[in-house]
């Protein structure tokens, strides 16, 4: 074995990469339970990829056969409904999973210098993985796949001049069609997964240029030993692969609990007129995005003013993009000397407090219907969520940071 | 703390959505996919009254009579009334185009119907028709206001004079002893052959077997998470053993 592993490695630095990235990968000793949800992404991306050829296999991506195809899938297919659920709450897990290792980084500061570029390969990351599972909700045909992709699609109307163009050229009719399912299908099951995978290495090899981040936001390469090992860092393999092996663990619990006891997840998972086929004649009562979404969709809703000659839909638009576009400069918005929330005053804790809760609350308001105090709500919680951004220059160099500590604590 | 709260925020995200359903009120109705007689007398009813107009058209005889415990050749004998063959699929002989002539509109395939409506909608639909001249077909639904359907099942259950009193339950009164509400429908235009406990019993077969159909994997499916959770369970000690082995070493 020995000989081998030579023989490739004088044609492969396969030792050099694996001391690199994970034995002699140092992370800092002291990561909490926020630091699982790197690797239970990865985790969730497995599982996406390997149901998912599975399901392409038995799958027919045609306006006719899709629909009928995905319950050839659910019942005559062997495990096939197995797969299907492990898809489809693997695509909401991968969304939770995701938005927890966000607010992760928000929380101690893991986007500041010299983790900007992590930060920025998340945020691509995050968009792909956006436009992967809207473009993955319209391969089942059902109602909702079909509404929802025809109310997102033109949502590109809105833009002047081009708007209309564009959502022709996106759509490839004038219509959602079987045209439109062909092309999902395509950038769902070959390009955005790609560009995913190619995303997820340039993220890592990024953060392992810089090293890990921690709860404290000390920089664990300060302080180093005699041998220039970091005096707080241990190697990423074996403490960090069997720590993770744990949350694996629950992480998994709580996945089965889902798939085999409640895959529709009361409608958020699998909404109920999903269980219909597409009908392009008829409307469902209440159309909303799959929960993931709903924040921005909440947002779009929000903006109710026709402004500059430019009707309210557009302006809703470009709040909708603007909320994610915001995220992308984050590192160079927080000023403060310090990363983590831990030594940040009490302001930068308020402000981080109110966004959560605006974002959630926000992701609520987006599932149900509209009314017109429910809009009031909304368009507080969209200021609101802005605020923290636009405001963070501000208050993270006003307010008094506490003492970082040399070492990292605990 | 606070980082708990958040986390349980998110987490419970889910839960809020729950609480937004709602709609008018339904009688309730537990199905349970084990109870295979029940599964048998709703298959029959819905071979005899709905698949002369309706399809199951994702489901496959065979697999309704394997799931409900019916043997084939007593299911092929019995429930098929085309010439299909028991591996096929349970489409129906009526023509779609035509179907949406007579009743204003096809009617829909009900392989997910209970998917898409929910059980307590459908044990409430099937007992919720009623007299009403001015609809094509004599009749209308509490449930399903300006129904295209005819009530099928006149015969059985006879025909509600007035709307029937779906979503309320059944009560004593505390002073006379009086039994409110046992029958949902107060005054009958028409008699049938089954009196009301019997109707609700058939139609609970009726929504039990339609439920099923939907998610004919429900049993087994929760039979194996069972399996799998114990799995991973056991998986959890030996994770966490083996990590606390580990990390005692570092300080």
């Amino acid at each position: 074995m020995n000989k081998f592993i030579d023989w490739v490695d004088q044609r492969l630095p396969i030792v050099e990469a694996w001391n690199k990235h994970l034995a002699k990968y140092y992370a800092p000793k002291n990561f909490n339970v926020w630091y699982f949800f790197g690797s239970l992404a990865m985790l969730v991306l497995v599982n996406q990829l390997v149901t998912g050829i599975w399901l392409t296999m038995s799958y027919n991506p045609t306006a006719e056969g899709a629909f009928a195809s995905v319950e050839y899938i659910m019942r005559d297919v062997q495990w096939g409904w197995l797969l299907r659920y492990l898809h489809s709450t693997g695509a909401s897990a991968f969304f939770i999973v995701v938005y927890l290792h966000m607010f992760r980084g928000l929380m101690y500061g893991s986007y500041q210098k010299p983790r900007e570029l992590i930060w920025i390969f998340g945020m691509l990351i995050y968009l792909v993985l956006m436009a992967e599972a809207f473009m993955g909700y319209l391969l089942p045909w059902g109602q909702m796949s079909y509404w929802g992709a025809q109310v997102i699609v033109n949502l590109f109307g809105a833009i002047p001049v081009i708007g209309e163009d564009l959502s022709l050229w996106i759509r490839g009719d004038y219509l959602i069609s079987g045209i439109t399912l062909n092309r999902f299908f395509a950038l769902h099951v070959v390009a955005l997964p790609i560009v995913l995978l190619g995303l997820v290495v340039l993220h890592i090899l990024a953060l392992h240029e810089v090293g890990s981040n921690n709860p404290d936001g000390v920089e664990i390469k300060k302080n180093k030993d005699e041998n220039g090992i970091p005096r707080d860092g241990i190697p990423f393999h074996p403490y960090y692969t069997v720590h993770d092996l744990v949350g694996v663990a629950v992480f998994f619990f709580i996945f089965f609990v889902v798939v085999f006891f409640f895959p529709e997840m009361g409608g958020l998972f699998l909404e109920k007129p999903n269980f219909q086929p597409a009908n392009p004649l008829q409307t469902p009562a209440h159309i909303a995005p799959v929960w993931y979404f709903t924040p921005f969709y909440a947002m779009l809703r929000a903006v109710t003013v026709d402004l500059f000659g430019l009707p309210a839909k557009f302006w809703g638009v470009v709040v909708m993009g603007g909320a994610i576009a915001i995220l992308f400069v984050l590192p160079w918005l927080d000023r403060s000397p310090v990363r983590s929330i831990r030594y940040k005053g009490w302001l930068s804790r308020l402000a981080l407090a109110i966004f959560a809760i605006s974002f959630v609350v926000l992701g609520y308001l987006g599932l149900v219907p509209a009314t017109a105090g429910r809009t009031t709500v909304a368009q507080i919680l969209t200021v609101l969520y802005f605020l923290y951004f636009i405001l963070m220059p501000f208050y993270t160099r006003m307010e008094k940071t506490k003492p970082v500590p040399e070492r990292v604590t605990g | 703390m606070r980082k708990l709260t958040f986390a349980l925020l998110i987490a419970f995200l889910p839960a809020l959505g729950l609480a937004a359903g709602g709609a008018t009120s339904l009688d309730p109705m537990e199905p349970d996919h084990t109870n295979k007689a029940s599964l048998q007398r709703g298959a029959a009813l819905f071979t005899n009254y709905c698949m002369g107009c309706h399809s199951a058209e994702y489901a496959r005889y065979k697999r309704v009579a394997t799931d409900t415990g019916i043997p084939v050749e007593l299911y092929e004998e019995n429930l098929i009334f085309t010439d299909a063959k028991v591996g096929e699929l349970m489409k129906n002989a009526m023509n779609a185009e035509q179907a949406a002539d007579w009743f204003g509109v096809a009617p829909p395939d009900l392989t997910l119907v209970a998917r898409v409506r929910g059980d307590d909608w459908l044990y409430s639909y099937f007992r919720g028709f009623y007299k009403d001249d001015t609809r094509p077909f004599g009749v209308n639904n509490v449930v399903f206001n300006n129904v295209g359907m005819p009530h099928v099942m006149v015969n059985e259950q006879g025909l509600c004079a007035v709307a029937p009193h779906i979503g309320e339950s059944a009560s004593v009164d505390p002073l006379s002893g009086d039994v409110r509400n046992a029958d949902i429908c107060p005054e009958y235009a028409i008699k049938g052959t089954m009196d009301a406990a019997e109707f609700d019993s058939a139609m609970y077969d009726l929504t039990n077997f339609l439920s099923y159909m939907a998610d004919p994997v429900k049993v087994e499916r929760e039979r194996l998470g069972i399996f799998v959770l114990i799995f991973v369970a056991i998986f959890f000690v030996f994770a966490w053993l083996l990590n606390r082995e580990y990390w005692k070493d570092v300080h």
